[in-house]
This record gives C-alpha cells, sequence and structure tokens, in this order.
C-alpha cells in the first residue's frame, strides 16, 4: 500500500532519478543525404525536457502482445519462407549493464528477396506467400530474446542514385521508461552496401555505427538447420546521482 | 561504467507491417466512462499530411499516477486502462487515440498540469520526436506548470495545448514550418 496523498498543500517530492541523455550516438533529424528529413525535421530547436515521473514511466507489455509463432517467422504459413534461414539473438542491457528483462521486441523485414509484404513496396522482386515478415516477443528475465527468421536481401529505394539498402531488420524497443523507447535496425556483417547507405552514414561515430551490426555466432548455428546471429542491443542507462544542470530548466532562446 | 547506447534509425516507409496493433488506439478500453477522442493530423514542412507516420502516447492515470514501480507512489492498476496508446497515420496524416484525460503528476519543479508524452515516428525521421499534449480546459494548471512554463514564447506554448473537439479534443503536429509543434531533448 503507498501512502494516502495529502490533499492540502503536499510539499514537492523530491526530485527522480532521469536516464542518461544519448543524444550524440543517435543521427540528426536533418541529415541531407537522406532527402525525405528535409521536411520533416523540426527548425526550432528542441527544448531540454527534464526527466519527471512520465518520462521515467512507460508501458510494461507483457504476454498479452504475444501470439505462439510470433518468434518464428518462419512458421507463421502453411509452407516455409524460401531464403536462408538464421537465428538472431542477444541480451538487451541498460547502459549500466544491466539486462533490461521482459520487455517486448517487434520486428519487420523484407523477406529473402527484398521485397517487404506491403501495399508501398512494388519493386519487381516476388512476395513470398510463406513470409509476412513480422515479429514479437518478450525477453525473458536476463533479458534475452530470440528469433528465427529467414536472412533479408537488399533494397532499391529512390533516395539517390542506385540506392540500395543493406540487408537489415527493423526493430522496436520499449525498455521500461518513456525514455528509454527506441527504433532502430540492425545489419549483417561485412555488407559492400554500407558506404552509400544514408541512414547508416548519419550516424556520426563510425562506432556508434558498429553497434548496429550483428555478429556472425558460429556456436550457435544449428547443424543442417539455420546459421545464427547475435545482436545485443544497450538503451539508455539511469542516471546515478540527479545532476543539477538537468534539473534546471533551461531559459527559452528565442 | 556506462556503455554507450545503439543508435536510432527510423521506421522506415513499411512500418505498417509490423507496428500496429489491432487495440492499438486504445489506451482506454473502449467505452470507458469519461473515455475521450484525441485526433489529429501530422504534417511536414510543406503542411501535406504525412500518411506514413505512427504516433505513440504515454500518460498517467486520471489520479496522476502510473502503473509502474519507478512511481515512487507506488504502482496503480487501473482496470481498462493502459496508459499506453498507438496509431499509424492514415493516408490523410491523421491518427486518434482514445483515453482518459490524465491528472495532475507531482514533480520537484511544481506540480505539473495534466499531460501527454507523446512519440512521433516517421519515414524521414532518423529518430523520433518527442512532444507533449495539455489540455484546454487547464488554464490555471497550464499556467503553473514547470514544462510549458520554461517556453517564454506564447505562440511556441500554445502548440502543446489541444483544442476542444465534439468527443474529446484535437491536437495537430507540425514537424516544421508555420506553426511547428514544439519539440523536447528527452
Ligand atoms: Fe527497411
Amino acid at each position: 500500500m503507498s501512502e494516502p496523498l495529502t490533499p492540502e498543500a503536499p510539499a514537492a517530492p523530491p526530485p527522480v532519478l532521469g536516464y542518461l541523455r544519448d543524444r550524440e550516438v543517435h543521427p540528426p533529424l536533418d541529415y541531407p543525404g537522406y532527402r525525405s528529413t528535409a521536411l520533416r525535421h523540426p527548425r526550432r530547436r528542441l527544448k531540454v525536457l527534464p526527466h519527471l515521473l512520465t518520462e521515467v514511466t512507460g508501458p510494461l507489455l507483457g504476454e498479452d502482445r504475444i501470439g505462439e509463432l510470433d518468434n518464428d517467422l518462419t512458421r507463421q504459413h502453411d509452407g516455409e519462407p524460401q531464403g536462408q534461414r538464421i537465428i538472431v539473438h542477444g541480451q538487451v542491457r541498460d547502459g549500466d549493464g544491466a539486462p533490461v528483462p521482459h520487455t517486448l521486441i517487434e520486428i519487420w523485414q523484407a523477406n529473402a528477396g527484398g521485397r517487404y509484404r506491403h501495399t508501398g513496396d512494388n519493386w519487381p522482386s516476388p512476395l513470398d506467400p510463406n513470409f509476412t515478415g513480422v515479429g514479437r516477443t518478450l525477453t525473458d528475465d536476463q533479458g534475452r530474446y530470440r528469433f528465427t527468421t529467414i536472412r533479408p536481401g537488399a533494397y532499391p529505394w529512390r533516395n539517390h542514385d542506385n540506392a540500395w539498402r543493406p540487408a537489415h531488420i527493423h526493430f522496436s524497443l520499449f525498455g521500461r521508461a518513456f525514455t528509454q523507447r527506441l527504433v532502430t535496425q540492425m545489419y549483417f556483417p561485412g555488407d559492400p552496401l554500407f558506404f552509400q547507405d544514408p541512414m547508416w552514414n548519419s550516424i556520426p561515430d563510425p562506432d556508434a555505427r558498429e553497434r548496429l551490426v550483428a555478429r556472425f555466432d558460429y556456436g550457435s548455428t544449428e547443424e543442417e538447420w539455420a546459421l545464427a546471429y547475435e545482436w545485443d542491443i544497450v538503451l539508455r542507462g539511469r542516471e546515478s546521482t540527479v545532476f543539477e544542470d538537468e534539473i534546471a530548466l533551461e531559459d527559452d532562446d528565442e | 561504467m556506462t556503455a554507450p547506447t545503439t543508435p536510432s534509425q527510423t521506421v522506415g516507409p513499411y512500418l505498417h507491417i509490423g507496428l500496429p496493433w489491432p487495440d492499438g488506439p486504445f489506451a482506454a478500453a473502449e467505452g470507458s466512462p469519461g473515455g475521450v477522442w484525441i485526433r489529429g493530423v501530422l504534417t511536414d514542412g510543406a503542411g501535406a499530411p504525412i500518411g506514413d507516420g505512427l504516433v505513440e502516447t504515454w500518460q498517467a492515470d486520471p489520479d496522476g499516477r502510473f502503473d509502474h514501480p519507478d512511481d515512487p507512489r507506488g504502482a496503480v492498476a487501473r482496470p481498462g486502462f493502459r496508459g499506453f496508446g498507438r496509431c499509424p497515420t492514415d493516408a490523410e496524416g491523421r491518427f486518434a487515440v482514445y483515453t482518459l484525460k490524465p491528472g495532475p503528476v507531482p514533480s520537484h519543479l511544481g506540480l505539473q498540469a495534466p499531460h501527454i508524452d507523446v512519440s512521433v515516428f516517421a519515414r524521414g525521421m532518423l529518430n523520433r520526436t518527442v512532444t507533449r499534449i495539455y489540455f484546454p480546459d487547464e488554464p490555471e494548471a497550464n499556467a503553473a506548470d514547470p514544462v510549458l512554463g520554461s517556453i517564454a514564447s506564447e505562440a511556441a506554448r500554445a502548440t502543446l495545448v489541444a483544442e476542444p473537439a465534439e468527443d474529446g479534443y484535437r491536437f495537430d503536429i507540425r514537424l516544421q514550418g508555420e506553426g511547428e509543434t514544439v519539440f523536447f531533448n528527452i
């Protein structure tokens, strides 16, 4: 049981611990190499939002979001999909190295030929009747997740001359706080298309780009069944102390 | 020792196959007493609707509490209330979330007016943007809100306040240009 709230003039509660800001890790919203950013980035400088209760909490979504075969994208139809069967597994941790348990992961991807089951994707590579390309799972109590899928193909797009997306799987994660929400993409090691990909190049720090690349995991390969890739995901860590400059709301600079 | 985090990437043009849920727009169960629709249109810097976006909302319950262990007052579950809404935009850029109006939320900076945190995802956005919805029927609480109060420009502040609508509220999100919504560094 929690304490009842005092109706008259409650004292301001102490600050809650926020999450460490990591904006320098992420791509800028305005990145001319990715043409669609031109009209879709705010021009006004982002206001610093202190991490208050709404920001340090978040939806803790559970088993009710998951169907039985949601973590195996190769078994969602009567037949088997075309392509190279792979296992993608790893651990979700926060910046302090602590596992993020029981958190929802959602993935979506193209089929082996690089085609999405989406009305907007019409490039001349066939759909696979046995592949939807959508998966969901919850991490276990150690933050671990595991999908079985097929290796997606590269696909062309019209961003620049002869533009191709490197093979990738889209990942969506919640963590345990609104501030930890992350949507990203997992890539495969040694992809020859990275050099011309604005998504990849938009990440300012080359080391940070490499954190999107899975590791080929021979040890987890299943004999005569599936290759394996390991990809760990790191969400923002919690502050250990409340920093004064995070508490203060900056003055508006307009 | 802090490990570096995983970078964000765009949801791309095909998010609609992976992220929408049939019950996504229902942060509160359909038909909840006091339930309201928050409807809006997501537009780009040319004023054109964004038809391949996704809006997510997170908020306190009508008592200003969260069903979460990091609420120091204790987690409070409220049957029929998830507090989280998710809605893809349609071809006209429209989105809608059905919810209960949140209560005021305490903070060390002072009592916060009822508000909803919003994430916006779309093709052409390499990271989400974050904004907040405030309510037009809370002028005094809004005037005392520490986050709204940190925004000097009245016109900018006004972009965070929804408008009354027939079945709830209207909250448009303009990513860029005239009437650009205030977005936060989270
Ligand atoms: Fe993609």
